[in-house]
């Protein structure tokens, strides 16, 4: 019987378009896998039937009725039950307060603690986790744990549809198995569930049918056991690769400038080791999550590190002393593009040309004393070669569009005149004609002998910039290979641990 | 790679383990600075027993009475991941308030309501100002810090009200009129309210979502629970106390002065902090908050007693709240390694 029914879902951000035409059908008491890169849409479209984003085109019919959330509340009180991510939960309170949050036993307004404790207990009871009692504080309790509490939860609030988002994504391997036979029950009592991943091979254990979503439209759907690994990957995969990249000259030497040995900041990342030549590109590949930014942030210090030794040209350094490194990494000429650009790339306040120079003021200044005309006249080149618009470099960051501001943030590596460029995800929400010019930058830093390191979500921008590629899984990072030896396929088999990552394992843990 | 499903038994075990030390570290923390401060004052006075007799600490419960009741509102709007800046304002305009009731003839017990009534709406002002204009709580309640006390001023047309004597006047004396009573009648009020509002905190669906409001206000509401409504009620509920630390101040003095407990937020504050309570919200308690305000009441007593300069006073005090606070710090930062 079909329980939620989606058809000509449509959803734009200004002119970003995230969904393009979803159709979506769940039965009743069924697992129903959403799978796709990353920005396919997954995310908007949780966020659609969790009530938390309104579409702008499209049907929603839930249990022969018109499903018109009027926001995450209703949603709830629908009986959809939306398991973040990051899990939403009051650490402090106990697990039974958490579960029946808003449900709680009273007799005029006190606490029947008991009774709390019973009910939470009988909703506990089908999902055994030794880790789990009603009255311990949720702050003690493992992720697993917690996301347990949180399924306790959705079902305490008689939830017929739970969306789960990657719910495997920060488990251990034992929990996940836990969780599944969680899902399992959840399905045998006749709930459904949403279940997002990128593993094919988790899919493949608990899922019953499957929608794949690519550009904001589900391309291909069915029963999971009449489909191959194959035809998934190449409906989430098979885009033309669009003519953007520059013409890269082999820039690449023998001379090693940065060298990464088995670095390690558990839980994310476990196992990482590269290398990086002057004047090469390396890319990074991997599904969110896999540990990557977090890979780049450990080698920096902003993550501590566990594990590992940073070796930049002939000097050695342990990556476990963190504090402070970043300075002297900076010193040694690493220049570094964070992911995150409105909360740490950009000081979204200051000007452009604070922005621009704010790593190396000392081009500009005197005894402390900033001059600004040589400020401008500096800034003024940069805007010129990366074309960036803005008319006056005085004005703030944050009135430019995310394309400019990200060549802002590429404008301050080259006047750091940085020679090991770290770069996560630079292209992320910039639009075609800057991407382009952010590539061309890539490319002639290269030229020019630097090296880069990217880190990228988006495959035809590793293939076509790369020379070479490595892809992290679940924190280990593997073998890195020239790009020519890979083609989307492998990529994402290896990234979605299908077959090589056992091997890549091996490979690191002999 | 698989850890095998056996260790996981007695890494949980350990991790309840040093969770349970932890909780008693945070629960006993409060109670070890407090003995910690009498020892020494005992010590360095070479009069412990002029220092820890019983007359002394008669007066030195009287003299915490007052920040004792803010910290039990105090307490309440902090774990609501909140905070109030008005508390000096508020006592001052509530004890006015009271002082012109009883001036004007009002019975004791209507004029101590209308203090109470009047700390109240200030309260729901300020939670007016949180939920409906979306000001941030330090700034809404900084701007009732001058609304408040530039009110009280105008109330009294600048001057102390002097007030009739009547029963309230015993509130707050040392010495209490009816000597089985031991100690202050406020003091008294102050213990039965703290239990109160602990039981309250602890057994009831307000206390319970107004931990849950601190922890994580988007899960809050999203369970359906009314953040803004709720805010209204802490704040309000805040403000109650507040008022009734006014009436006690007025009490005190046998007068209402407009200008009196300028900065007494800051000591509500630093005992609610001293006693465990997280600015990040969350986590606090009432026993704690009066743990504080009796560490701080016998700093101030004892730097009396040894004659130290008020300077000293300050300065010691000021070097115990960062103290209490970095153990707080230390103690969140260890919490989240585990």
């Amino acid at each position: 019987m079909t329980l939620l029914e989606l058809t000509g879902i449509k959803k734009s951000f200004g002119a970003t378009r995230a969904l393009d035409g979803v159709d979506l059908d769940v039965r009743q008491g069924e697992v129903h896998a959403l799978v796709g890169e990353n920005g396919a849409g997954k995310s908007t479209l949780m966020k659609i039937l969790s009530g938390a984003l309104k579409s702008d085109e499209g049907k929603m019919r839930l249990r022969n009725g018109e499903y018109v959330p009027a926001g995450p509340q209703d949603a709830r009180r629908q009986g959809i039950a939306h398991i973040h991510q990051e899990l939403l939960n009051c650490p402090h309170l106990s697990v039974a307060e958490n579960i029946l949050m808003g449900l709680e036993s009273h007799r005029y307004g006190w606490i029947d603690r008991q009774a709390l404790n019973r009910r939470a207990l009988d909703i506990l009871r089908d999902f055994h986790h030794p880790a789990i009692t009603p009255e311990r504080r949720l702050a003690d309790l493992p992720i697993a744990a917690r996301q347990i509490v949180e399924i306790c939860r959705a079902l305490a609030q008689n939830a017929s549809l739970v969306l789960m988002d990657e719910p495997t994504s920060s488990l251990p391997r034992e929990d996940v198995q836990r969780l599944f036979a969680c899902i399992r029950r959840l399905r045998g009592a006749g709930i459904a569930i949403i279940y997002i991943s990128h593993f094919l091979e988790e899919i493949r254990e608990i899922a019953d049918r499957f929608t794949v979503l690519r550009d904001g439209q589900s391309v291909l759907s069915g029963s999971l056991p009449e489909v191959t690994d194959a035809q998934i990957i190449t409906a989430m995969v098979g885009r033309p690769v669009e003519n953007l990249f520059p013409a890269r000259q082999p820039s690449r030497t023998e001379d090693r400038v940065l060298e990464v040995r088995h670095l390690s900041a558990p839980p994310a990342v476990r196992d990482a080791s590269f290398e990086l030549y002057r004047g090469e590109v390396l890319g990074i590949a991997g599904l969110i999550g896999s540990g990557r930014t977090r890979m780049v942030r450990a080698l920096l210090g902003l993550l501590p590190a566990q594990t590992g030794e940073i070796m930049i040209g002939k000097e050695l350094l342990p990556a476990k002393n963190q504090y402070s490194k970043l300075d002297a990494l900076m010193a040694r000429g690493i220049g570094y593009l964070s992911e995150d650009r409105k909360g740490e790339g950009l000081a979204m306040g200051l000007s452009v040309a604070d922005n621009t120079t704010i790593t190396n003021l000392s081009s500009c200044s005197r005894w402390g004393w900033i001059n600004r005309r040589s400020q401008a006249v500096q800034v003024e080149r940069w805007i010129q070669k990366l074309r960036i618009k803005v008319r006056n470099p005085e004005s703030p960051v944050a009135r430019l569009s995310g394309g400019n501001q990200q060549k802002v943030a590429i404008a301050r590596l080259l006047h750091q005149q940085a020679r090991i460029i770290l770069m996560d995800e630079p292209t992320r929400g910039v639009d075609i004609g800057s991407k382009v010019q952010i590539y061309e930058a890539i490319a002639e830093m290269a030229e020019a002998g630097a090296s880069v390191l990217l880190v990228s979500s988006y495959l035809p921008e590793l293939f076509g910039i790369c020379d070479r590629i490595s892809v992290m899984v679940r924190g280990v990072l593997s073998p890195a290979r020239a790009a020519s030896e890979w083609n989307a396929e492998t990529v994402m088999q290896t990234a979605i641990g299908l077959g090589a990552v056992g091997s890549a394992e091996k490979e690191f843990r002999v | 790679m698989n850890t095998p499903a056996l260790t996981a038994a007695p890494a949980i075990a350990g991790e309840t383990r040093k969770s349970a030390f932890s909780y008693w570290l945070r629960v006993l923390g409060p109670f070890l600075g407090l003995a910690l401060v009498i020892a020494a004052f005992a010590i360095m006075s070479g009069n412990p027993a002029r220092y820890l007799s019983i007359v002394n600490l008669r007066i030195v419960l009287t003299q915490t009475v007052i920040v004792a009741l803010g910290a039990i509102g105090m307490t309440v709007i902090i774990i609501s991941a909140g905070i109030d800046l008005s508390v000096g304002s508020v006592i001052a305009l509530s004890g006015v308030v009271a002082a012109l009731a009883l001036r004007s003839g009002w019975p004791p017990s209507m004029a101590l309501s209308a203090g109470l009534l009047l700390g109240a709406l200030v309260g729901f002002i300020n939670g007016l100002a949180i939920t409906r204009l979306c000001v941030v709580p330090f700034i809404a309640t900084l701007g009732m810090l001058g609304v408040a006390r530039g009110v009280a001023k105008w109330m009294a047309d600048q001057q102390t009200v002097n007030i009739p004597p009547t029963w309230l006047n015993q509130l707050a004396s040392t010495f209490p009129a009816h000597a089985w009573m031991l100690m202050a009648p406020g003091v008294w009020l102050t213990l039965l309210l703290a239990v109160l509002a602990a039981l309250t905190l602890r057994n009831t669906v307000f206390g319970r979502h107004v931990f849950a409001l601190g922890s994580n206000e988007a899960a809050a509401r999203a369970c359906g629970i009314h953040t803004d409504r709720l805010k209204l009620w802490i704040y309000s509920l805040g403000g109650l106390f507040f008022g009734l630390a006014g009436v006690v101040q007025m009490s005190r003095l046998r007068q209402g002065d407009p200008t009196v407990a300028v900065g007494v937020e800051l000591d509500v504050i630093a005992a609610v902090v001293i006693g465990g309570g997280s600015l990040n919200g969350g986590e606090g308690s009432i026993l704690g908050s009066m743990i504080g305000a009796l560490t701080m009441a016998f700093l101030r007593n004892g730097c009396q007693l040894m004659g130290w300069p008020n300077y000293i006073q300050e300065i010691i005090i000021g070097i115990i709240i960062v103290l209490a606070v970095a153990a707080d710090r230390l103690r969140a930062a260890r919490q989240t390694a585990n």
